[in-house]
């Protein structure tokens, strides 16, 4: 843990601490697994992320590693993705999954839910063009479902498609029989997933202890 | 007032009853000595005479009649009583409006109250059902192992620890406070309570601690509190309600000592741990052992449910021959089996469990706050204005502190804390009751102020129960701003929470913080790769995703059943879909009003049965109800199958002819029907059939109601090929194969509001977009939309063909047709 003790380091902590809301000790422990994961190098590629072995198992792995090299997450404008990211990519992402303070204002409230069903909405709209599609839907629950082996993919298609119907009866009311649903749009997206608490459950709990060792 | 017709009513047959038996035999004297289960059997000196009508004359030849009342006095009396309580519970639903605002409990503490006085004035002694061993061993297993058997498993293992927190730490805090605040009082002399020790307040605050939550769950149910502080106190009551029995033990002993002694503390707390984590022990083994059990029950299908309720009862009774929290055991026990069981079970048998459970915690729950009411009348009590209002004054404001302060330092471990409103509810929903009663009425003889004890008691559960119980709905509704959360079952949320899931337990093991989600993921690893496969039979594990999809499109086959009851046309469906699009082509449907009639009937007959009452999952007393839907599912998974086989394709007028011959109505009918121009194998498209099965369910699930108005040759039908030239549809849906089409109905001529479950029935059309929005494709789209919808109804219609040729003609049976067979298990 010698590292990030010396000025420079602390420094840029702090600066990335204003950046992202983490405390000093979580981006310390933060930088050490990221280093962990990069062999001590700057940049993280996918490989590294492929290489983790809890994350095996998981069924929408690509998604998760993809969004860790979306530009979009980066909070800067544009879209695309990157082929390496440096710490500051890595802690801007992890930032999406920072638990909610206590005392939030109504405001507060809405605007980090809509930060956070921001980032999943992204993980989802592959193409970047503000909606999802009927395919990248299926696509999604194709990976989600992938896992439960009994399942066909005619029975993932017909689920996405069972279910882009209901977000279209939702969103959109009553649609003329030749109307076009174009896709879910964020706004669409909005409305489906009123009813889950999103910004209190999509978080982890950042401890405050470093585990790299303990980690593979 | 329908409850109050009841309630005289079973009162009358009560009185009647307990007439006759007195009448009879002479069973008059009341017995001093401890009350047995239920009112004295003493028939010493009448035995010899009363049961015989002639005892002298005749008494060698045979009796031609006879009464032997005191063979079947116990469980007849017993019968009476569930029978009486029973009778009052349908009374007060009879008339429905007056369960919303007074909770159940209320109403039978006053029908228990009002029977009490009838008790007292015809001087019966009223049955010991409070007896230590009929309380703890007859009346609270059931209750509590419907709690723990119906706990909702997510959100209790997401909030366990305040769950734990609260309960645990929460009642000691409550007995202490009480006990030494109410110590504080006895020191008063101008109340003359100060003979009361310090130990004996302890007792007694012990027992008032639990809290009871019943009256107040349903009203959190009715109102939809937020999850979190739904699930904390459900399951603060049940845990309470342990770590008040174990206080109490404790307390007892205590209390019986004649000096404390620094290490008896140490021992008791040391015991406390025992006694808790023994329960959870016992409760793992049992519900491991019932679920393996369950594994092999496959050919006895009909004693199934008796294992779930005989290891339950097992755990309880081994944990309370050791001493150790049967409560928790129990509970443990429910919660640990109840996920593998179900899977090994058939369906019949998880329903015939899901009922015995609540029936047996109904009817003891009911009996319990029944003769709350009657022994409130019937037992002697010692009123004492200072120590009464003080244990009311204590319990209430111990339970508001404990809230505040356990919040205050709960909260920064919870990731969604409590704000005020929740803790309000929390600390008003505080409601004493059963077991509070229960334990009061165990306290040893040698407690000298026992009935001043018993008085209090039943002041403070009287008090919550008829004033917070009452009040809190009206409270919560309108003043405090409680959050909420309305749950809306649709899949798409189903499918991203999977995704925020996964996604979340991806980013610990990318940061490398273990925490909540990354221990789940591995337990459900663990769990899939071993316990499965040893506690489960058919080991098929079954994504949330596809289980909530198949039972909303239940749910919502069942709700197009139901709309027949009404107007027929109303309903919103593919029917009408042809028509609106045929528009042009023919003239509006018109039915006679004759078949109009035969359609009612043929429907109001047949298929209105299916759905009775939706009831809430979670609601009390409701069963949860899905079983049925999973059947019909079933059996449409086994007719789609079917209809797939080469051989089942006959030629479809012919086949619908013969299926309908026996419809009374039916042979008129079917010759107005043209016959179907389409020898298409369906074969060739099971892409084209799986995905409508599965994509329009709605449209699927409508044309189950409204298949026998297709038949109806008053729809003037035009043949399909006709209509659009010879049917490109097939060549269309080849092409189309990786764009979906949904079939899009028309505007429902009801005037619903767009709800979910409305909508999706009139579904809007949502289409690629890759499509080129232009006439013909649209057209094209139509018509591909109506070979599909063509497709649905007689995938639909092989459905009834298979139980019975002549599904109609006993019709006067009010049979289901749907629910006829057994659903065939999947090959």
């Amino acid at each position: 843990m010698g590292g990030f003790h010396s000025v420079p380091q602390d420094h840029r902590y702090r600066d990335l601490a204003d950046k992202t809301g983490f405390s000093l000790e979580q981006i310390g422990n933060l930088h050490n697994r990221f280093k962990q994961l990069s062999h001590n190098e700057d940049t993280l590629r996918k490989d590294d992320f492929n290489k983790i072995p809890d994350l095996a198992c998981n069924p929408i792995r690509a998604q998760i590693i993809e969004a860790f090299f979306d530009k979009r997450n980066f909070q800067s404008h544009g879209g695309g993705t990157v082929e390496e990211i440096g710490f500051e990519e890595f802690i801007t992402v992890m930032s999406y999954f920072r638990p909610p303070s206590l005392n939030m204002s109504e405001e507060q409230r809405e605007e980090l839910r809509r930060v956070k069903l921001r980032f999943l909405f992204n993980m989802h709209d592959t193409d970047n063009d503000g909606t999802i599609t009927l395919e990248e839907y299926r696509h999604v629950v194709e990976e989600l479902l992938s896992r439960s082996g009994a399942l066909c993919r005619e029975t993932a298609k017909g689920i996405a498609d069972a279910a882009m119907l209901e977000v279209a009866s939702i969103s959109m009311g009553h649609m003329e029989p030749d109307e076009f649903y174009e896709g879910i749009t964020f706004e669409h997206f909005l409305t489906i997933l009123k009813g889950i608490e999103i910004e209190s459950r999509m978080h982890i709990r950042f401890l405050n202890v470093d585990t790299t060792v303990l980690c593979k | 007032m329908g409850n109050w017709r009841f309630l005289v009513r079973s009162v009358l047959i009560y009185l009647v009853v307990v007439l006759l038996c007195k009448s009879n035999g002479e069973i008059a004297p009341v017995l001093d000595g401890p009350p047995t289960l239920l009112p004295p059997i003493k028939p010493q000196e009448p035995d010899n005479e009363a049961p015989q009508p002639f005892p002298n004359e005749e008494i060698s030849n045979l009796p031609v009649f006879t009464m032997d009342y005191p063979r079947i006095q116990l469980p007849f009396e017993i019968t009476l009583w569930i029978l009486l309580a029973s009778f009052a519970k349908i009374g007060f639903h009879v008339y429905h409006k007056i369960t919303i605002w007074v909770p159940e409990s209320c109403l039978l503490i006053t029908i228990g109250l009002i029977v009490g006085a009838i008790m007292h004035s015809v001087q019966e002694e009223p049955p010991a059902v409070l007896e230590s061993n009929v309380f703890f061993l007859y009346m609270l297993p059931p209750i509590v192992l419907e709690n723990g058997y119906f706990m909702p498993t997510r959100p209790f293992f997401e909030n366990v620890g305040t769950v734990m927190w609260y309960a645990v730490v929460g009642s000691l805090w409550n007995s202490i406070g009480i006990g030494l605040s109410l110590y504080a009082i006895c020191q008063i002399e101008a109340f003359g309570v100060q003979d009361i020790n310090l130990q004996e307040n302890l007792l007694f605050a012990s027992i008032i601690s639990a809290v009871d939550p019943v009256a107040v769950i349903n009203v959190f149910q009715d109102i939809s509190v937020n999850e979190q502080l739904y699930i904390v106190i459900f399951a603060e009551g049940l845990f309470n309600d342990a770590v008040t029995v174990v206080l109490y033990n404790m307390f007892v002993f205590v209390a019986a000592l004649p000096v404390v002694e620094s290490v008896d503390v140490f021992l008791g707390v040391a015991r406390f741990f025992v006694v808790g984590l023994g329960g959870l022990l016992f409760g793992v083994l049992f519900g491991i052992v019932a679920a393996f059990t369950s594994r092999f029950t496959s050919k006895v299908r009909e004693i199934e449910p008796l294992f779930v309720l005989l290891f339950s009862y097992l755990a309880y009774l081994v944990a309370e021959l050791f001493g150790i929290s049967s409560i928790t055991a129990i509970v443990v026990c429910a919660l640990t089996m109840r996920y593998y069981v179900e899977e090994n079970v058939s369906q019949r048998s998880c329903t015939t469990i899901r009922h015995a459970i609540k029936m047996l915690a109904t009817i003891s729950e009911t009996l319990i706050f029944f003769f709350l009411g009657v022994v409130t009348i019937t037992t002697e009590h010692e009123w004492n204005w200072g120590y009464i209002l003080g244990t009311l004054l204590f319990a209430f404001v111990w339970r508001g502190l404990g809230v505040l302060v356990l919040t205050q330092i709960i909260n920064p471990f919870r990731t969604v804390p409590f704000d005020y409103q929740d803790q309000f509810g929390l600390a008003y929903g505080g409601l004493r009751g059963a077991v509070c009663f229960a334990l009061v009425f165990l306290l040893p003889d040698t407690i000298n102020r026992r009935k001043l004890f018993v008085t209090a008691s039943i002041a403070i559960i009287m008090f919550t129960v008829f004033i917070q119980g009452i009040s809190i709905r009206p409270l919560i509704e309108y003043l405090v701003n409680i959050r909420r959360t309305h749950k809306q079952e649709t899949i798409s949320v189903e499918i991203h929470r999977r995704v925020m899931e996964h996604t979340l337990t991806g980013i610990e093991d990318i940061c490398g913080q273990w925490s909540h989600h990354y221990w789940k993921d591995k337990f459900k690893r663990f769990n899939d790769r071993y316990i499965r496969k040893i506690l489960i039979r058919d080991n098929r594990a079954e994504s949330s995703i596809v289980a909530l999809y198949k039972r909303l499109e239940l749910l919502n086959a069942m709700e197009i059943l139901d709309t027949p009851n009404g107007d027929i046309s109303a309903a919103p469906s593919i029917i009408s879909l042809h028509d609106e699009k045929k528009a042009s082509y023919r003239p509006k449907k018109k039915f006679h009003a004759s078949d109009l009639k035969n359609m009612r009937d043929i429907l109001s007959k047949n298929m209105y049965k299916i759905r009775q009452r939706t009831v809430e999952y979670t609601s009390k007393h409701a069963l949860p109800d899905e079983s049925r839907n999973k059947e019909i599912l079933l059996r449409r998974h086994s007719t789609i199958r079917r209809s797939l086989r080469p051989g089942s394709f006959r030629d479809p007028a012919v086949a619908r002819s013969q299926r309908y011959l026996s419809l009374h109505a039916g042979e008129s009918l079917d010759a107005h029907f043209p016959p179907r121009g389409d020898s298409r194998s369906e074969t060739d498209h099971p892409f084209a059939r799986t995905r409508l099965a599965q994509s329009m369910r709605s449209s699927s699930s409508s044309s189950y109601a409204m298949r026998p108005l297709r038949r109806l040759g008053t729809l003037q039908e035009t043949p399909l090929g006709e209509m659009s030239g010879g049917r490109p549809a097939s060549v269309d849906v080849l092409n189309e194969r990786s764009s979906v089409r949904y079939a899009s109905p028309s505007p429902s001529p009801s005037s619903r509001p767009p709800s979910r479950t409305a909508s999706a029935r009139t579904a809007p059309a949502p289409t690629p977009r890759q499509r080129p929005p232009n006439t013909s494709a649209a057209a094209a789209a139509r018509n591909e939309a109506e070979w599909e919808t063509e497709e649905e109804l007689e995938e639909v219609e092989e459905e009834p063909r298979a139980p019975h040729p002549s599904w109609a003609a006993d019709s006067a049976q009010t049979r289901n047709p749907l629910l006829r067979q057994t659903p065939r298990k999947n090959p």
